[in-house]
């Protein structure tokens, strides 16, 4: 052999692979994570794995620097400078925890609502909801409220279920995709997949986004709609399938509310509900012998049109005549649309062609009988292979609910939702409205030393389930599911901060936050927020938001504002579950969940956040976590993770319970069960029977597997709401015909927004500002290699990003001259940043926009002073501010979505005026001193001890 | 000088390209990294990797460009769009990188045409860098010595790696199925029968390179306002449905 072949081909790539879940994104994909000589040497996708088989994107390739960035932090710390000055003390973990045992431990017993605790990005909601519960704060959520609340809400409330943890296209069959508004990291390798998938089959895929990058970059078509109008587009869509009667009447009448009646007593406290009989069956109208029925009569042929006359004499009609009335006007016509959506009307009219013809002329057939919830059984499956998919872009606007609404009823009127083809649900949903819990934290719920009386989050199905008092005073601290947001079922993470500050509705003592970078990139009003972490009463001297706690694993902006620093453990450190009582990893096909487990062990002085909690707990002496006599009732996660039981024989994980390991869903706890899990990859997955498999909402067979696998005691079928009377009792409210009454102030609003039939409004942070002042759209995007801040700690993610320029429009730059590299000032009605520019075409003409969370603040994260991310980088959030412009009488209401509580970060409006060149983007906040980072080198030659 | 192996090598291992699909997420390119980092020859680097002037040593990278293309059609006629490239070794046939190399350290395999580098012998002088028209090999400044892609070769002929996964780190990881690897020197492998299928294409061909990796170009798009005509133009009002409502209820 020449010695030029002389290369080892054949070399064992590790000593050990470890498989977990990855935490590099939301995604929750598995990882084969190679070990050598005790270190890192390789991740990779793991390809049994359901969720990416094999797969991994950039961010997950890169959690070997996660794993060792500088940026991690080492030991508990204590503040010893001012707020914000990053000057810490290392302590021990006893004087931490004891530290924040003696905090809690206070406010438990005075006020329980002075505790606000809220969770950001973490994958362990059942277990902090539950420990917030046990506390007995009203004040508990994690972030969805300033992510995606909307979708969430809206698809929960009309068909039981909405995308990504919910469901997904079926990528298996579907002929066209329509994709609205997702960011390039969410669901991200199941997305990718997925079209790439549908393209070799020859399906089409559309992308509606005002920004062409991405996923939107590979589309057949794209359509660069104008931000916060993708309602309007929808609804002008349905104006076209309802005029050329391209919609599913079978499927209607089967699973939708369509045939129920609506009362029309207009100006009576039930004008719009349903009308019900006296065991509260909706009523329907009989047409064979025209008489007005319960829903469910045998063999009754119900009216989808048609005015009929109750028995006690008021008029009623069906709610499908309601809807179809509204959505005939020619106001929706594409020619009406148009210029507010920026489509032109011949795309319009070629979406809803597409989808007509692709639901209707290229239906599924599978031969699989099965029986729906009347007991009548089918041949087969018929299946409409049009898709959707959409996430932040319609949710992060003040009419995403609405908007979200809208296309779930689209999916709805072609008979699209859980078939083949269509939009999957994924265990353990669909699951109706009604089987949520109504939400709690009125004074009712709570007191000294008390659990709380129920779940924090829910839906309430009216305004009697408000948490609010007897003057209508908000309950909680964050205002959710008050009459400012009435359906927050995620709470408003985005207003605890300046609510508190302002100490409004009330003052808190400890504000508790995981993983939320709320000084920063995950907050409103960026520097307005530091200066309310940072504002001292002036009386007493005392920080306006007294106590602190803040756990990361990381040197974020936010840790700067902690009093007590608990530091947690890279995401290969700790076991997590992703658990069928949070959000799981379930496909349409398989019930599945997930755990981490310590593939590293820590070489730091640092514990999973979720043990610490479980140990403040138990030193709390709370229900649940202690034995009452102030023992933990568990060791650490793990064991909670195996013993802990939310109702009989459920638990966190569903798979391998049982004594031998070998029940799923339901079953007595399996001390084996964390080693079985990690035998079989780290996840766990039970199939759907074929039988049960499609229009799970209305199969007996699903619904059977529902129950015996322990989502629900007893069957939960959903009959879709395209009606949805819950909002009609809101209006009602508002018109001060039903009690309790709307307070003035919010009448109006209620009024415009809570259409019980999708509506399409002008989004509030555009309405409410000078258009021709503030003439653009902002709003950023996502890259598919980053995650929020946590990418640019990376030695490696950060050199694809970093910084981010302001994309503009070419026409916008000619027209001011702007050419890339150029200096431009923003402006909005709450502020002005100074950022370099980059022309840009495949963009929707009036939307300037940029990638998120690149910028970051100068000092944190690990990164030298002088880095681009800090000089050059920008946050858009600057411009946004959590509040509204004053309305008459100088009323100030959150910048967020009416019904949900949903931050509208994409509302902003800006203008655009050229500046004098750089060095800097502005504002530029003081430079924050890093809590002790590790020491961080000069160059990396990570493996190099490995090279031949 | 170094010569090149009498051609055709036996085999033409390469890998195809599909910018149809390609979202530019680049997987492909951190998974390369990581992979390589502790793989063939010294690491792959990184300067000031927590500084102002960060930078490292990578085998693929992507570019993502942006046109307006006239003529072809891509959707609606004449609309902006982000092509995303990504770009590592094509291991050409003719390889100027090869050719121009002084000690022999820059070598095409005779037997299956991978370009690599044999670090011993390189002393980092950078002509290969200059002599690629693709760019595609970068100097490690750490090592001082000339990394390029090898097509994982400690991967792809690695018999303690499942079969299944004898394939570059860039192709297994890509979650887009953008990245094939195959033999383009058989005319029956999938690889050569894609390219065939989709009209696979050289990079800069006019460089006389021979470049064995191709690229897929875009697939052909409809716009959607050609299926504008595809409902019935009826214009009728409520009533009408209604009407039509009824009769629809007697089908069920």
């Amino acid at each position: 052999m020449k010695p030029r072949e002389r290369v080892a081909l054949s070399r064992p790539v590790a000593d050990e692979v470890r498989k977990t879940t990855c935490y590099m994104c939301a995604c929750r994909c598995g990882i084969n994570v190679h070990i050598k000589d005790g270190k890192i040497r390789y991740i990779e996708g793991n390809r049994d794995h359901p969720v990416n088989r094999g797969v991994l994107c950039a961010k997950g390739s890169a959690g070997i620097m996660q794993h060792y960035a500088p940026a991690r932090l080492r030991a508990p710390l204590k503040r010893v400078g001012p707020r914000g000055s990053g000057q810490f003390q290392e302590i021990s973990w006893e004087e931490a925890l004891s530290t924040a045992t003696e905090w809690l431990g206070a406010v438990r017993a005075n006020d329980p609502r002075k505790l606000a605790f809220f969770t950001g990005r973490d994958q362990s909601q059942s277990l902090t909801g539950f420990w917030a519960q046990q506390f007995g704060t009203p004040n508990y959520a994690a972030h969805g409220g300033f992510c995606s609340v909307n979708m969430a809400a809206a698809g929960i409330m009309t068909i039981g279920g909405a995308f990504w943890e919910f469901g997904a296209p079926d990528w298996e069959r579907t002929k066209l995709f329509v994709m609205f508004g997702v960011a390039e990291d969410h669901d991200s390798n199941p997305i990718k997949m997925g079209i790439a998938r549908l393209k070799k089959r020859g399906a089409r895929f559309v992308s509606v986004n005002p920004i062409r990058t991405g996923y939107s970059a590979v589309a057949d078509n794209w359509i660069g709609i104008r931000p916060g109008t993708d309602g309007l587009l929808i609804l002008s869509v349905v104006h076209e399938l309802l005029k050329a009667r391209r919609i599913d009447v079978d499927y209607l009448v089967r699973y939708t509310n369509a045939t129920w009646l609506v009362i029309d007593a207009p100006g009576t406290a039930e004008h719009g509900l349903f009308a019900r009989d006296g065991e509260g069956r909706p009523l329907i109208h009989e047409t064979v012998t025209e008489r007005v029925v319960p829903l469910g009569t045998r063999g009754a042929r119900a009216a989808l049109s048609g005015r009929v006359q109750l028995g006690d004499g008021r008029f009623a009609v069906p709610s499908f005549q309601l809807l179809a009335e509204k959505y005939l006007d020619e106001k929706y016509a594409p020619e009406a649309v148009a210029a507010e959506t920026g489509v032109r009307p011949e795309t319009i009219r070629g979406l809803a062609g597409e989808i007509a013809r692709v639901a209707f002329e290229e239906e599924i057939f599978i031969g699989q009988p099965w029986v729906d919830m009347n007991g009548q059984r089918h041949q087969g499956y018929v299946g409409r292979p049009v898709s959707f998919h959409a996430m932040r872009g319609l949710s992060a606007h003040s009419n995403g609910f609405q908007t979200a609404r809208a296309l779930h009823m689209l999916q709805v009127l072609i008979g699209a939702v859980d078939c083949p083809g269509g939009f999957r649900f994924e265990p353990p949903y669909p699951k109706p409205m009604s089987a949520h819990p109504t939400p709690h934290g009125k004074a009712e719920h709570f007191g000294s030393n008390t659990p709380l009386a129920g779940p924090h989050l829910g839906f309430p199905r009216g305004p009697e389930d408000l948490l609010i008092d007897a003057n209508g005073r908000p309950a909680r601290i964050d205002k959710a599911f008050s009459w400012d947001a009435p359906f927050a079922a995620h709470g408003m993470m985005h207003m605890v901060i300046a609510n508190a500050h302002a100490g409004d509705p009330y003052p808190i003592d400890v504000l508790f936050m995981y993983m939320a970078n709320m000084a920063w990139n995950s907050s409103m009003n960026t520097a307005g927020t530091i200066r309310m972490l940072e504002d001292k009463d002036e009386k007493t001297g005392e920080y306006r938001i007294p106590k602190i706690i803040y756990s990361d694993a990381y040197a974020s902006e936010m840790v700067a504002y902690a009093d007590l620093v608990l530091p947690d453990t890279t995401y290969l450190e700790r076991y997590d579950c992703i658990s069928l009582l949070d959000r799981p990893i379930s496909e349409p096909d398989a019930v599945q969940d997930a755990i981490r487990w310590p593939v590293l062990e820590p070489d730091r002085d640092v514990r999973p956040f979720q043990t610490v909690l479980l140990d403040i707990g138990a030193r709390l002496n709370l229900p649940g976590f202690s034995d009452g006599h102030g023992r933990p009732l568990y060791k650490d996660y793990a064991d909670y993770i195996v013993r802990h039981e939310r109702r009989p024989g459920i638990g966190p994980l569903a798979g391998f319970r049982g004594r031998e390991g070998d029940k799923a869903g339901r079953g007595a706890a399996n001390r084996g069960q964390l080693q079985r899990y990690i035998e079989n990859g780290a996840f766990f997955s039970a199939h759907i029977p074929m039988e049960a498999q499609f229009f799970k909402h209305a199969n007996q067979a699903y619904q059977d597997f529902a129950v015996r696998m322990g989502f629900f005691d007893t069957p939960q079928p959903v009959t879709f709401q395209l009606y949805q009377e819950s909002l009609q009792k809101f209006r009602l409210s508002a018109e001060g015909v039903r009690e309790p009454v709307a307070p003035e102030t919010h009448r109006e609003r209620i009024m415009q927004s809570f259409d019980p039939l999708p509506d399409w409004y002008r989004p509030f942070g555009e309405a409410m500002v000078d258009q021709k002042e503030f003439p653009y759209h902002a709003i950023t995007q996502r890259p598919a290699a980053m995650y929020h801040s946590w990418g640019s700690m990376n030695a490696w993610l950060r050199q694809i990003h970093t910084r981010n320029p302001l994309y503009v429009p070419g026409p916008i730059c000619d027209e001011l001259g702007l050419r890339d590299g150029d200096w431009a000032w923003v402006s909005s009605h709450h502020g002005r940043i100074k950022v370099e520019v980059a022309r840009m075409e495949a963009v929707n003409a009036s939307t300037l926009w940029t990638w998120n969370a690149i910028g970051k603040r100068a000092g944190t994260w690990a990164l030298d002073r002088d880095v681009p991310e800090a000089r050059k980088g920008f946050l858009l959030n600057h411009l946004i501010s959590e509040l509204l412009p004053p309305r008459e009488g100088g009323l100030r209401l959150s910048n967020s979505d009416p019904v949900t509580g949903q931050a509208a970060w994409y509302d902003l409006r800006v203008s655009i005026e050229k500046a004098d060149a750089g060095p800097v983007s502005e504002p530029q906040l003081t430079p924050v001193a890093q809590p002790e980072p590790e020491p961080h080198p000069s160059e990396l030659r990570y493996g190099q001890e490995w090279a031949q | 000088m170094t010569s090149l192996p009498a051609l055709p090598t036996p085999k033409k291992l390469g890998l195809v390209i599909d910018l149809d699909t390609c979202v530019g997420c680049h997987a492909c390119v951190v998974n390369c990294k990581e992979w390589n980092t502790g793989g063939y020859g010294a690491a792959l680097s990184d300067q000031d990797p927590y500084g102002a002037e960060v930078s490292g040593a990578w085998l693929n990278r992507v570019h993502s460009f942006e046109v307006v293309p006239d003529g072809e059609v891509v959707g609606e006629a004449g609309e902006a769009r982000i092509v995303h490239f990504p770009k590592s070794c094509l291991h050409c046939e003719n390889a100027p990188c090869v050719t121009v190399c002084p000690t022999g350290a820059s070598y095409k395999r005779a037997d299956d045409g991978i370009v690599l580098v044999e670090e011993d012998k390189c002393i980092g002088c950078g002509l290969c860098a200059w002599a690629c028209p693709y760019g595609a090999r970068e100097m490690d400044l750490a090592a001082g010595v000339m990394k390029k892609c090898t097509l994982c070769i400690d991967r792809i002929y690695n018999e303690t790696l499942e079969e299944t996964d004898r394939t570059p780190a860039c192709v297994r990881t890509c979650p887009a199925n953008a990245r094939h690897f195959g033999d383009l020197g058989d005319p029956e492998s999938e690889v050569s029968k894609l390219v065939a299928e989709r009209g696979g294409i050289d990079l800069m061909p006019e460089q006389g390179t021979r470049p064995v990796n191709k690229y897929l170009p875009p697939r052909q798009r409809k716009p959607l306002s050609a299926s504008a005509g595809l409902l019935p133009e009826d214009t009728s009002d409520a009533t009408g449905l209604f009407g039509w409502l009824d009769k629809m209820l007697d089908r069920i």
